[in-house]
């Protein structure tokens, strides 16, 4: 099994200085991209190896790039912004890619901005990674004294400049329009699509926003071909995919596996299964804004189709699970007053829907629920489901809800007839 | 009114950007290191200085949960109230806090030696349940680690 975004990640996890990176490899990515191929072969490379993103959504990358403008007279400067803003509940995966291997996102970061002629990159990066950007600081001023960003990379001509950016807290940064203005240094809101980013984003300019993961993923696609990449998953969708698992599990952790593993294999062998005396009831398979599924789904492959038509999404790919010592209504309860407080304000259903949303949970758990609050929440998966906001916070805050009241029905109605929290 | 100190760092930070409006968010980072808050003051005197009203900026600076314009304390504690951290045990390190400090989750100590706030996920939800103090993470909490790493901070 080959493990290429981990590969130079021990445990001890401390990652490679430069002269390592380069013995293990490092930067010949690099050299041969801006040496033997053209952005468009490289742009090429990437849409012909099925990448979708890591960031939660899973738009396919080559796709997304397919859209920046590439003719002589496109506005400049263009922008590549490398999104690690890690802040889905439950997502703990970029972290270990930032900290433990700053070069190959650097790396990544050089060939996608040639792949699409960005002459400025920023790493979006949230404040509380201090580590990170400690590595990433350190890495950045070791890539510019070896030529590997600045003017005339490798003597190519091409030339980028890389800034670190470090945020200042709130989740809808993490939305690639919110993260844009946060860049500006305005307040986050998303922004009316379309325009998208591609043609107008940060000061206006054509921009890429791509996840941490995504771009790591790159060097080893100009490596060794799209077709190695296809071959690393075990279904039709190309790459390698970070896992994790948190909860009452006996090993929690994180590991790369082919994409495609299945849920089962996750949770009882590499996560090792739940802890004695707990029983799982449910889990979220990538991240908060997901919805629940079973152990009934173990044989789910865990790539973007297949879980999807489990009815949930591969989201980022972080598992989260509930187990029976819980209360799946406090659970939910827990996720909703997290989206109610991270709401940027904009859309009425968005912050007056989750504020009811969470007023409603919050008297059904204190033992207080009236008959029909079941059918207002139901009411509220689909005011405030995709399509009356501006972006998909509060859509993906309905994903664990509706799946709540189906799977957790019973748990529900205890709360409303007995006039308490079971749990309690 | 900026320090030198502060000018400085922001002339720095400002290099990076395409407008100059835009590193009014590291400007409020850079006086709130140097002063643990920002005050009106500095509200104004940042604005002045990148060239933009106070109330806009002053709604940029409140949007953001780790620009703090209230007094803080010397070191501030961001405990994760996120979902891993909630399955693993956040309750009883929440009141834990509490009841060791004698103060609610917003609240500072009347020493002035801990603020204490919640905080979204913060990304290591594999060894929750989890809180930052200042620049530095700790994982795994229970009542004996938190205390001993609170004897820390003086
Ligand atoms: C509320 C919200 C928060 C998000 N947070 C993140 C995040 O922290 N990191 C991330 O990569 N994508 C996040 N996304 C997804 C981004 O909008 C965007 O789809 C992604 O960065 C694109 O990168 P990719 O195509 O490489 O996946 C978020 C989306 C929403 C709606
Ligand atoms: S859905 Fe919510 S977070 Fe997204 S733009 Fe609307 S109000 Fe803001």
């Amino acid at each position: 099994m080959e493990i290429p975004l981990t590969a130079n990640i021990g445990p001890s996890k401390t990652p490679p200085d430069l002269k390592s990176y380069e013995a293990r490899g490092g930067y010949t990515a690099l050299r041969r991209g801006l040496s033997e191929m053209t952005p468009e072969e490289v742009r090429l490379a990437v849409k012909d190896s099925g990448l979708r993103g890591r960031g939660g959504a899973g738009f396919p990358t080559g796709d997304k790039w397919s859209f920046v403008p590439m003719e002589d007279g496109a506005p400049r400067p263009k922008y590549l912004v490398v999104n690690a803003d890690e802040m889905e509940p439950g997502t703990f995966k970029d972290r270990l890619l930032l900290e433990g291997d700053p070069h190959q996102l650097i790396e990544g970061t050089v060939l996608s901005a040639y792949a699409i002629q960005a002459e400025i990159t920023y790493i979006f990066l949230r404040w509380e990674y201090r580590l990170a950007a400690l590595r990433l600081e350190h890495a950045i001023a070791e890539a510019y004294r070896a030529g590997y960003l600045g003017p005339d990379i490798l003597g190519s001509g091409f030339g980028l400049e890389l800034y670190l950016h470090v945020s200042a807290g709130r989740y809808i940064c993490g939305e690639e329009t919110g993260l844009l203005n946060a860049l500006e240094g305005r307040r986050a809101n998303p922004r009316s699509k379309p325009p998208y980013p591609q043609s107008v984003g940060v000061w206006g300019r054509p921009t890429v926003v791509n996840n941490v993961e995504t771009i790591c993923n790159i060097p080893h696609i100009v490596s060794h071909g799209a077709e190695w990449f296809r071959g690393l998953s075990l279904t039709g969708e190309g790459g390698s995919k970070l896992y994790g698992v948190s909860g009452r599990v006996n090993r929690p952790g994180c590991w790369e596996l082919p994409l495609g593993t299945t849920l089962g294999e996750i949770v009882e062998e590499h996560a090792g299964g739940m802890q004695h005396g707990y029983r799982l009831r449910g889990l979220l398979p990538g991240g908060a804004s997901t919805d629940f599924l079973t152990s009934e789904h173990f044989e789910v492959p865990m790539d973007f189709g297949s879980v999807e038509k489990a009815g949930s999404r591969l989201g980022t790919g972080t598992i989260i699970i509930l187990d029976d010592s819980v209360c799946p209504v406090g659970m939910v309860l827990n996720l909703e007053r997290f989206f109610a407080r991270e709401s940027c304000g904009w859309c009425t259903p968005c912050w007056g829907g989750l504020q009811l949303v969470t007023a409603t949970l919050e008297s059904i758990e204190a033992g207080e629920g009236r008959p029909g609050d079941l059918e207002l929440l139901e009411e509220h998966c689909r005011l405030l489901g995709p399509g009356y906001t501006y972006c998909a916070l509060a859509p993906g805050a309905m994903e664990p809800l509706q799946s709540a009241l189906k799977y957790f029905r019973g748990d529900f109605e205890r709360h409303i007839n007995e006039k308490q929290c079971p749990w309690h | 009114m900026l320090s030198d100190h502060e000018l400085k760092e922001i002339e720095a930070e400002a290099s990076k950007y395409g407008s100059r409006a835009a590193v009014c968010i590291d400007a409020l980072k850079i006086v709130q290191r140097f002063r643990g808050w920002v005050d009106d003051d500095m509200v104004r005197a940042v604005a002045q200085h990148l060239g933009m009203s106070p109330d806009e900026l002053d709604s940029v600076a409140t949007f953001y949960n780790l620009i703090f314009r209230r007094p803080a304390g010397r070191h501030v504690i961001l405990v994760c109230d996120s979902v891993s951290c909630w399955i693993m045990g956040y309750g009883s390190v929440r009141d834990y806090l509490r009841s060791r400090l004698g103060i609610a989750l917003g609240e500072t100590t009347a020493d002035g030696r801990f603020t204490l706030l919640p905080s979204a996920c913060l990304g290591a939800c594999d060894r929750a349940p989890v809180m930052m103090v200042d620049e530095q993470l700790y994982t795994n909490l229970d009542a004996e680690s938190i205390d001993d790493l609170l004897a820390s901070y003086t």
